[in-house]
């Protein structure tokens, strides 16, 4: 047991940062939530991709450097810690990209990851409906048979980033007939401006449009655009999720650069006393997520797969993100009210993680049910 | 990087989880509440041969150590299993006299590493553990850490297993500082109290699969599966602070984990309680034994407000 990284990790660590120290941008890039801000943001991630540091453990083939799990997180240490933009094309690299690495063809791989990882396409998640949330699998978008491929029909929502993105990828009920919900769905990519597509913006809680619900209406996607094989859509997405709620989504280099952030805070306020306690566990908390998560990647390196222990992480996350920027509210005093600051703006985004990718009501249940053998019961 | 115990390690703390759950440690426990301490010290004994105190003790006074990350993963079991007696008591001991003069240090230190001498240690303003019981009694003042001449009354814990005496004034003077005492005093009890909120989730957990009410077994509502899911929670992201701070070794790591795995513990009882119902409030059923442990384990060797203090300070070195 060790918590040393070799002198090529290291000497990997020291280009990230010699490279964030160059190009990470002087002033915020306006939010990734307004049209300015997601082109700006697009252009930044073109930048990093240009000397591949934006998709950095993907195969070189599709962009990437092959760098590992490990090289990754120290990635993302020295990422978050330089105070670099927040990642606009994240809901493709994270979510859609393993998914086609596990389940993609050679084809799609090679069409689809590359201008993924520069920016050129971004990509919007297409799971939620109005009746369908927790529940996911009771969804009724369809997806009807026809010559060289599918026609979509039906509703979908809360879907992130879908206000200015390119595509979306999501579920869809191909077999309406399936002896179970979760049997008979299909998983595909759709453009979000082909005919039949209507994407209507949802204002979040600060009013940036940081969703859009997607009306279709016989939208047409070609064969090549089914991941994996019809009708076996739910375990392919599953594992997605898993990859949403596990190491990929949120790497604890975030929370680290946070906490410290908030710790920087809290000392030009002059300490206050009664915020002490909070902020010191902001840092043991983002510590130990750090460890939680060097812990799960060494598990991985061993050649085990990740399990319901990504519920515990998504929960602890999620929680902790909030009261790291509950305090820092705080601490600004009659500033904390302002909706034009970097706090407000990480704040706001902090309060929809419980929410998404599975509730943490949700993740309690898998927790419950899966990790402590508790029986099944009435959601 | 792994941050994973190795075969080796994770083979220790299974013999030792095999060694005490053979050891009906509910009885020994109750035996020692009473003041009747001849079941503990066998059973200390065989911890001992086990190796775990050696692991606090250099090899050149007959011990194995230091090995921080092994005695940690040893602690787990311990709290595990509610094992009574100055255990953390008997390591920051240890620790303490590696800072005595080498003939002071060859002299105390084997009896400790073979279980042969139990040791407490009163830091300033508090009492010994288990003074009654401990032929080494130690009492740590700033600047100050003297060879007790004896101990006084013993009086009643909340945890009544935990038998706190004062130590008397005055004693040989063994040494003047001992900064990594604390350090280790806080990663064995951190690692104790994580041990412990484990088990109070096992049991519970256990509890509320055949515990029966309007026809099916409490555990599955989802009032009660929620808070359990916390507790696990809790106690699984205190678990890589620990052994993070076997591995550094700093202080404000130690305090840190030990400011987690307190709480995690406790907050694991609290729910241990509920979710037991009145069968869980009473002092005649088993689950109280490791209840009341989390509560006295949260204030031994710094609250946890004390803890936090010392993390936040610990960035004013890096400044």
């Amino acid at each position: 047991m060790d918590l040393v990284f070799s002198p090529a990790d290291e000497a990997f660590r020291a280009e990230v940062r010699e490279w964030l120290r160059a190009h990470v941008p002087r002033a915020p890039l306006p939010s990734l939530e307004t049209e300015e801000g997601f082109a700006a943001h697009r252009s930044w991630e073109a930048e990093l991709a240009a000397d591949r540091w934006s998709v950095v453990n993907w195969p070189s083939r599709y962009g990437g450097r092959d760098a590992g799990l490990l090289r990754w997180l120290l990635f993302e240490e020295e990422y978050w810690a330089a105070h670099a933009p927040g990642r606009v094309g994240q809901n493709g690299i994270q979510l859609l990209a393993p998914t086609l690495l596990d389940h993609g063809t050679e084809e799609q791989r090679a069409r689809v990851l590359p201008p993924m990882a520069s920016g050129e396409v971004i990509w919007a998640q297409a799971w939620s409906e109005p009746e369908a949330g927790s529940d996911l699998a009771s969804l009724r978008a369809r997806a009807v048979r026809t010559d060289g491929g599918w026609l979509l029909t039906g509703q979908k929502t809360w879907s992130s980033r879908a206000a200015f993105a390119d595509r979306a990828f999501g579920l869809f009920r191909s077999d309406p007939d399936a002896a179970k919900p979760h049997q008979g769905l299909t998983y595909l990519m759709f453009g979000l401006r082909a005919p039949g597509v209507t994407v209507r913006p949802i204002a979040r809680l600060d009013g940036k449009p940081a969703f859009a619900e997607l009306f279709l209406d016989e939208v047409f996607v070609p064969d090549e655009d089914v991941i994996g094989e019809p009708g076996r859509g739910w375990r392919i997405a599953m594992s997605t999720a898993g990859n949403e709620r596990g190491l990929m989504l949120r790497s604890p280099g975030r929370f680290l650069a946070s906490a410290r952030r908030l710790e920087e805070l809290w000392r030009r306020q002059g300490r206050p006393a009664s915020v002490r306690d909070r902020v010191a566990d902001a840092l043991i908390g983002a510590r130990a997520y750090q460890l939680f998560t060097y812990a799960a990647a060494s598990r991985l390196l061993d050649g085990e797969s990740a399990g319901p222990e990504s519920s515990l992480s998504k929960v602890f996350w999620s929680e902790l993100d909030i009261a790291v920027h509950e305090t820092a509210l705080d601490l600004l005093g009659p500033e904390g009210e302002m909706a034009d600051t970097d706090w407000a703006e990480r704040y706001v985004f902090a309060l929809a993680g419980p929410l998404y990718a599975g509730t943490n009501e949700i993740q309690r249940d898998i927790i419950a049910e899966r990790l402590l053998g508790l029986p099944k019961g009435r959601r | 990087m792994r941050f994973l115990l190795d075969a080796e390690q994770r083979a220790f703390a299974a013999s030792l989880d095999a060694l005490l759950t053979a050891a009906d440690t509910p009885a020994v426990i109750r035996d020692w509440s009473r003041g009747d301490h001849a079941s503990g010290r066998a059973l200390w004994s065989r911890v001992a041969d086990a190796g775990v105190f050696a692991l606090a003790v250099p090899e050149a006074y007959e011990g194995l150590g230091p090995r921080p990350v092994e005695l940690a993963a040893a602690f787990v079991e311990l709290g595990r299993h509610a094992v009574p007696g100055p255990l953390v008591e008997t390591v920051t001991a240890a620790v303490l006299l590696e800072g005595a003069d080498p003939g002071t240090a060859k002299r105390l230190l084997p009896a400790l590493a073979s279980g042969e001498t139990m040791a407490t240690v009163a830091a300033e303003g508090a009492y010994a553990l288990d003074g009654d019981a401990a032929a080494l009694r130690i009492s740590w003042e700033p600047g100050r850490i003297r060879l007790s001449p004896g101990h006084g009354p013993v009086r009643p814990s909340l945890d009544p297993a935990r038998r706190l005496t004062p130590l008397l004034p005055g004693g040989d003077l063994l040494a003047l500082t001992a900064d990594e005492a604390l350090t280790w005093a806080r990663l064995a009890t951190a690692a104790q109290a994580l041990g412990l909120g484990l088990a109070l989730l096992d049991r519970t957990v256990g509890y509320v699969k055949q515990r029966t009410q309007f026809g099916v077994p409490v555990g599955a509502f989802q009032a009660v599966k929620h808070r359990l899911a916390d507790a696990r929670i809790a106690l699984e992201f205190a678990r890589p602070l620990v052994f993070g701070a076997a591995l550094t070794m700093e202080p404000c790591d130690a305090a840190a984990a030990k400011a987690a795995a307190c709480e995690a513990a406790y907050a694991t009882a609290r729910t241990a309680l509920q979710m037991h119902g009145a069968i869980g409030y009473t002092a005649e059923y088993g689950l109280s034994l490791w209840l009341t442990k989390a509560r006295a384990l949260r204030t031994a060797w710094g609250a946890p407000e004390e803890c936090r203090a010392l993390v936040v300070s610990a960035g004013d070195r890096h400044r």
